[in-house]
C-alpha cells in the first residue's frame, strides 16, 4: 500500500476516497472513471456482497491492464444475476463456462492469446465458493500446477448461493444452510476441517495468493492491481457477505465482512509462492460472537440458549487463525 | 419482439432494468446538527469551519467563523469550550482541540490582517449599544454587518470589559484583544470611551437612536462581612485585578489569601504570585470537586505554587502585632452537598485577604425605564433577548444565564438578530434546527486514531514571574492535524464511501464539492451507502408508495 505524507486523521486510509487526497492515491472505486464493469440493473439482491467485490476486483483489473482483459466466469450467483440471456450487466470482455470448468476455459484463452502473440490481453477468471472449492477445484488445481498465466478470483459467500443456500464446503462449521438444517444434537454444518482454498492453493507454490474482503476496498485493489502484474498462476479469495443466504440485513453486508476479519475468523493475508508474506492486522479485536450474532444461519448457536461449547470451538478457529498468521498489531 | 422462433436475440444491457422498482426505503442525503455546533454559545458552525481548515484554506475557515464570533482570537483562549465536551471526538479517543483551532484562525486572521467584508448597504438606522464587554461588541458587529450604524458608550478607559479588567494578560494577552476590537471598529463601529451612561432613555434620545443594546455586565464586588482590625488589608478580586491592569502594583504582600471557589478566586491567587507573594492560599468552603472554577485553571493554579484550603471558610481577621492573622473554620458537607460549620478554628498569618465572592450588576443606569422586571439583580429579557421595555435589548452578564465571554457574544449575535428585525419590522425567520449528528449515527470504524494535539505551556519559572501567556498556540502543521481529527458528524466531508460501496452504480459523484445523488432508477434500497457513511449524512426513509 502507498504509504502517506501527511495522515489524514479525519479518513484514514480507510474510505474509498477522500477529497484531501492527491489523484495518485485516490482507490479506482473513487473515481469516475471507474469501468463500472458489472452495470446496474444486475438482478443481484439488496446489498449483494458479490456484486460488490465483482465490481471492485473488476474494477480494478480493467484500470490495472488498461481495459486489455478477458473474463472467464464460472456459474452461480454471480452469472445469473448479471446475464441472463440475452441481457447482460458486463462491461468488460467475458465468456460463460460451465460451473466446473472455468479454469481451464480461462488456461485455454490463454494459451490462445499465447499463440496469437497477444501479450498485452490478460486474463482473469472467477467463481462462487461452490464453483472453485468443489467442482471446479480438480480444473483450478491443475492451473495451479501447470503455472497457467490466469488471475483466478474467488467470490466466497460460504455457500451455494444461486440454487438456494446449499452447504459449500467453505461453509463454516454450525451454519445452516438449505442441506444442514438447524435440527438435531448439533444443528448446522459440522464441525470439520473445513476447506481453506487460500491455503490449499499456497500448497501449489505458484506466484501470488492473497485473501481480501469487500470490507477494505484498498487493500482489495491494491492486491488486484499486484496480481494482474505478475505472469503465472495467481488466487484471490475475496469475503463476500450474502444477506439472503446468511440471514443479514442488507446494510450489514460491509459489517460483517469487517467483523469476520476483525474477530480472526477471516484472516486477510498474502502470499508469495507459498509463503506468508504480508498480512493485515486487526484493528479493534471483537469476539466471535459479534460476527456471528447478526446472521440467521447462526442463530441456534444462541436460542433458546447460548451455545457456549460450539461458540468456544468457534472462537478457538478464530484464535488459531490469529496466532498463525499473526494478526494482532 | 419479432424475432422468429429459436433466432439468437440481440444483446442487451441490464441498464434497461429499472431494478429500483425493488425499493422500499430509499437514501437521502441530509445534514445532521454537530454536537459541537449545538453546544457552542455562539452558535458557530464549527465543523463548517474545520472542514475548510482541514484542507488548509485557513482563511475561509476564518470567515465561516467569523459568520458567528468576531472574535476568535480571544474565545480561543478563554472560552470554556463546551463545544468540546460535546464533541463525538470524545467518545473515540479525546476530543477535537476545537478552542486551539479556533486559536490558531484567530491569531492567523491578525497576524495576516484579514478584515471584515463591510455591510452591504446602509439601513440608515443607529444602534445605540451599552459598554464594550464582548455583549455589546458582538451586538455591535453583528448589527454593522446588517448595515446598521452602531455607537458604543464604555464607562472605562479601554475597551474590553471584563475581558481586560478581568481575566489576566496571562491568559488574554492585551495585543490579542486589542487588534480583535480594532477589527470591530474597522467596520465601522464607534466605540466612545470614557462615556460612562448615567440614564439610558436619556442617552438614547438625545442621541436619536432607534433601538439600544445594553450590556453593562456585573461589577459591583460581593462583600462578605469579615470583622477585621484597621490594619486587616482586605481588597476585593476585581479591585485588584483592575489595578493590575491600569498598571498599579496592589499591595499584597508576601503571604495572601483569597476567599471563594470560582474563576476569578483563581485569577487573582495566580496574579498574587506574579506579584511576588510567596504564598497564595486559596480557601474555599467546599471540596475540589464542587469548585465553581474549571478544572483545567485550577490544575494551572496548582502548577504555579497557588495553595487549596478546601472545607474552610473565613471567620475574622485580627490584627497582631505578628501581621494580619485571619481566622478560618473547618467545614463540613452535608448529605446535600451544602457545607455546614464544624466549630472547629485555626488561625492563619497572612497579609492580606482577598474577597472573590461574585459580582452584582449596577442597573443604575436604567433607573428610570419603566417596566422593566429584575430577577435576583439582573434584567429578564425574552427570548429575543429585548427587556420589557420595547426596542431596548439586554444581554451579558447582566441577564439571567451563564456567565462567560462566550455566552456574552452569543447573546450579542442574537440580539442583533432581533434588533435588526424590529428596527426593519420583520420575523426573524427560524430555520429548524437539523436533527442531532449522536455519536450512534457514526461509522467510527473508518477514522484513523490520532491523539489530541497537546499546546505546549510556559515553563513554571516564567508563570511566576511574568505575566507572559501560559498556553501556547498550534502552528499551521498542527493545527491542520487537528482539524483533519474532526469526525465531520453528519455532514458529508466527501469520502467517496457511499459511491463506492453501493452494489448497484446508483450513486453519482458530482464533482468536487458538489456531493452526491442517487440513480433512484437503480437505487434498490440496500442501505449500505447509509451504514457505511463514516459521519452518519444519510438517511434511509420509506418510500411512499
Ligand atoms: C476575573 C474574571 C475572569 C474571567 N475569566 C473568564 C474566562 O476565562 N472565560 C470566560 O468565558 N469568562 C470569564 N469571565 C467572565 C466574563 O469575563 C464575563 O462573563 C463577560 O466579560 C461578560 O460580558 P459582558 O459584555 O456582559 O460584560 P463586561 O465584560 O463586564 O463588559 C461590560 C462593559 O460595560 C461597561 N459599563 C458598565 N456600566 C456602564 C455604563 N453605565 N455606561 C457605559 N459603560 C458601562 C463596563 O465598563 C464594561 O466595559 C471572567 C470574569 C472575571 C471577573
Ligand atoms: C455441474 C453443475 N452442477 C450444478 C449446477 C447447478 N448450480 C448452478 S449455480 C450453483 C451454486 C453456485 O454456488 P457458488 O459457486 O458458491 O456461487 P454462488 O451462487 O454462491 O455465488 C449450482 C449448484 C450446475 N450449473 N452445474
Ligand atoms: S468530531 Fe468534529 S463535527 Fe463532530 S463534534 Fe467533534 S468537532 Fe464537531
Ligand atoms: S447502496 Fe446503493 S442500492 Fe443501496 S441504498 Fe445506497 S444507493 Fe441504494
Ligand atoms: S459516505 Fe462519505 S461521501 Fe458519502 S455521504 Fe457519507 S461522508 Fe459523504
Amino acid at each position: 500500500m502507498t504509504v502517506q505524507q501527511i495522515s489524514f486523521y479525519q479518513t484514514g486510509t480507510f474510505t474509498v476516497g477522500n477529497r484531501l487526497l492527491d489523484e495518485a492515491q485516490r482507490t479506482v472505486q473513487a473515481t469516475v472513471a471507474r469501468a463500472n464493469s458489472l452495470t446496474s440493473g444486475h438482478r443481484a439482491c439488496q446489498g449483494c456482497g458479490e456484486a460488490l467485490g465483482a465490481r471492485y476486483a473488476m474494477d480494478a483489473a480493467m484500470h490495472a491492464t488498461q481495459r486489455q482483459m478477458v473474463v472467464v466466469n464460472a456459474t452461480g450467483c454471480l452469472e445469473v444475476f448479471s446475464t441472463p440471456y440475452p441481457e447482460t450487466s458486463w462491461q468488460v470482455p467475458w465468456i460463460h463456462s460451465l460451473f466446473g470448468n472455468a479454469p481451464a476455459v480461462a488456461t485455454g484463452v490463454a494459451a490462445a492469446l499465447r499463440v496469437k502473440g497477444r501479450q498485452d490481453v490478460r486474463v482473469v477468471a472467477q467463481g462462487g465458493d461452490g464453483g472453485t472449492t468443489d467442482i471446479g477445484f480438480g480444473c483450478l488445481s491443475g492451473m495451479f500446477e501447470r503455472n497457467d498465466d490466469v488471475l483466478y478470483i474467488c467470490y466466497d459467500n460460504e455457500a451455494y448461493m444461486n440454487t438456494g443456500v446449499q452447504r459449500s464446503s467453505a461453509t463454516p462449521p454450525a451454519a445452516r444452510t438449505a442441506t444442514t438444517p438447524a435440527m438435531g444434537d448439533a444443528p448446522g454444518n459440522q464441525f470439520g476441517q473445513g476447506k481453506f482454498l487460500p491455503e490449499i492453493a499456497m500448497a501449489h507454490r505458484i506466484p501470488y495468493v492473497a485473501t481480501a474482503s469487500v470490507a477494505d476496498l484498498r487493500d482489495l485493489e491494491a492486491k488486484v492491481e499486484e496480481a494482474i502484474h505478475l505472469r503465472g498462476a495467481r488466487y484471490i479469495h475475496v469475503m463476500v457477505p450474502c444477506p439472503l443466504g446468511w440471514g443479514a440485513a442488507s446494510h450489514d453486508t460491509i459489517r460483517l465482512a469487517r467483523l469476520a476479519s476483525e474477530c480472526g475468523l477471516f484472516p486477510i493475508f498474502e502470499a508469495r509462492n507459498g509463503e506468508v508474506a504480508d498480512v493485515r492486522k486487526i484493528r479493534h479485536r471483537v469476539p466471535v460472537e459479534d460476527f456471528l450474532k447478526p446472521q440467521k444461519r447462526f442463530a441456534h448457536l444462541f436460542d433458546p440458549e447460548p451455545d457456549t461449547r460450539r461458540i468456544a470451538l468457534i472462537q478457538a478457529h478464530a484464535d488459531r487463525n490469529i496466532q498463525r498468521y499473526a494478526l494482532l498489531p | 419482439m419479432d424475432k422468429p422462433f429459436a433466432i439468437t436475440l440481440d444483446p442487451g444491457s441490464s441498464l434497461a432494468n429499472r431494478t429500483g422498482s425493488w425499493r422500499t426505503l430509499r437514501p437521502a442525503y441530509s445534514d445532521h446538527l454537530p454536537p459541537c455546533n449545538n453546544a457552542c454559545p455562539t452558535g458557530e458552525n464549527i465543523q463548517a469551519w474545520l472542514y475548510h481548515a482541514e484542507s488548509g484554506r485557513y482563511e475561509d475557515a476564518w470567515r465561516a467563523l467569523v459568520r458567528d464570533n468576531p472574535m476568535p482570537a480571544v474565545t480561543g483562549r478563554v472560552c470554556y469550550h463546551p463545544c468540546e465536551n460535546a464533541c463525538n471526538r470524545g467518545r473515540l479517543d479525546e476530543s477535537v482541540s476545537i478552542h486551539a483551532v479556533e486559536r490558531f484562525l484567530g491569531d492567523e486572521a491578525i497576524a495576516k490582517g484579514w478584515t471584515f467584508e463591510p455591510p452591504p448597504q446602509r439601513s440608515g438606522k443607529r444602534v445605540l449599544v451599552v459598554g464594550a464587554g464582548p455583549s455589546g461588541l458582538a451586538a455591535a458587529y453583528h448589527l454593522a454587518r446588517f448595515g446598521h450604524e452602531v455607537e458604543i458608550r464604555e464607562a472605562g478607559p479601554m475597551a474590553g470589559g471584563m475581558m481586560r479588567f478581568g481575566i489576566p494578560k496571562y491568559r488574554l494577552p492585551r495585543e490579542v484583544l486589542d487588534a480583535e476590537v480594532r477589527r470591530i471598529e474597522a467596520l465601522g463601529v464607534t466605540i466612545r470611551l470614557n462615556a460612562k451612561v448615567d440614564s439610558l432613555l436619556k442617552a438614547r434620545d438625545e442621541g436619536g437612536f432607534d433601538a439600544a443594546f445594553v450590556a453593562v455586565g456585573a461589577h459591583l464586588s460581593k462583600r462578605a462581612w469579615v470583622p477585621a482590625g484597621e490594619a486587616a488589608r482586605i481588597m476585593d478580586a476585581l479591585s485588584v485585578l483592575r489595578g493590575v491592569e491600569m498598571g498599579e502594583k496592589p499591595l499584597l504582600g508576601r503571604r495572601v489569601l483569597v476567599y471563594g471557589g470560582g474563576n476569578t478566586a483563581i485569577d487573582v491567587a495566580r496574579t498574587a504570585r506574579r506579584l511576588g507573594a510567596e504564598e497564595a492560599v486559596i480557601i474555599y468552603r467546599r471540596t475540589r470537586d464542587r469548585m465553581p472554577a474549571h478544572d483545567s485553571e485550577v490544575q494551572e493554579a496548582l502548577d504555579e505554587g497557588v495553595m487549596f484550603r478546601w472545607l474552610s471558610t473565613i471567620k475574622m481577621g485580627t490584627d497582631s502585632a505578628a501581621g494580619e492573622t485571619f481566622t478560618i473554620e473547618k467545614m463540613a458537607l452535608d448529605d446535600t452537598g451544602f457545607p455546614q460549620p464544624t466549630g472547629e478554628f485555626e488561625t492563619i498569618e497572612a497579609d492580606s485577604l482577598v474577597l472573590a465572592l461574585g459580582q452584582e450588576v449596577d442597573l443604575s443606569l436604567l433607573d428610570d425605564v419603566k417596566g422593566l422586571t429584575l430577577h435576583n439583580g439582573v434584567v429578564k429579557v425574552d427570548a429575543h433577548m429585548m427587556t420589557d421595555c420595547p426596542g431596548i435589548f439586554a444581554g451579558g452578564d447582566m441577564v439571567p444565564s451563564e456567565r462567560t465571554v462566550t455566552v456574552a457574544l452569543g447573546h450579542g449575535k442574537k440580539a442583533a438578530r432581533y434588533i435588526d428585525a424590529w428596527l426593519r419590522g420583520t420575523r426573524v425567520e427560524d430555520t429548524p434546527k437539523h436533527s442531532l449528528a449522536s455519536f450512534e449515527r457514526l461509522n467510527p470504524w473508518y477514522y484513523t486514531d490520532a491523539p489530541r494535539t497537546v499546546q505546549a505551556e510556559l515553563e513554571r519559572a516564567r508563570r511566576e514571574s511574568s505575566f507572559d501567556e501560559v498556553v501556547s498556540g498550534l502552528n499551521a502543521d498542527n493545527a491542520l492535524f487537528e482539524a483533519r481529527r474532526c469526525l465531520s458528524c453528519g455532514n458529508c466531508f466527501e469520502c467517496d464511501n457511499c459511491y463506492g460501496v453501493c452494489p448497484d452504480n446508483a450513486v453519482i459523484k458530482l464533482g468536487p464539492g458538489k456531493r452526491f445523488s442517487i440513480n433512484l432508477d437503480y437505487c434498490k434500497g440496500c442501505g449500505l451507502c447509509a451504514e457505511e457513511c463514516p459521519c452518519g449524512a444519510i438517511d434511509m426513509v420509506p418510500e411512499s408508495i
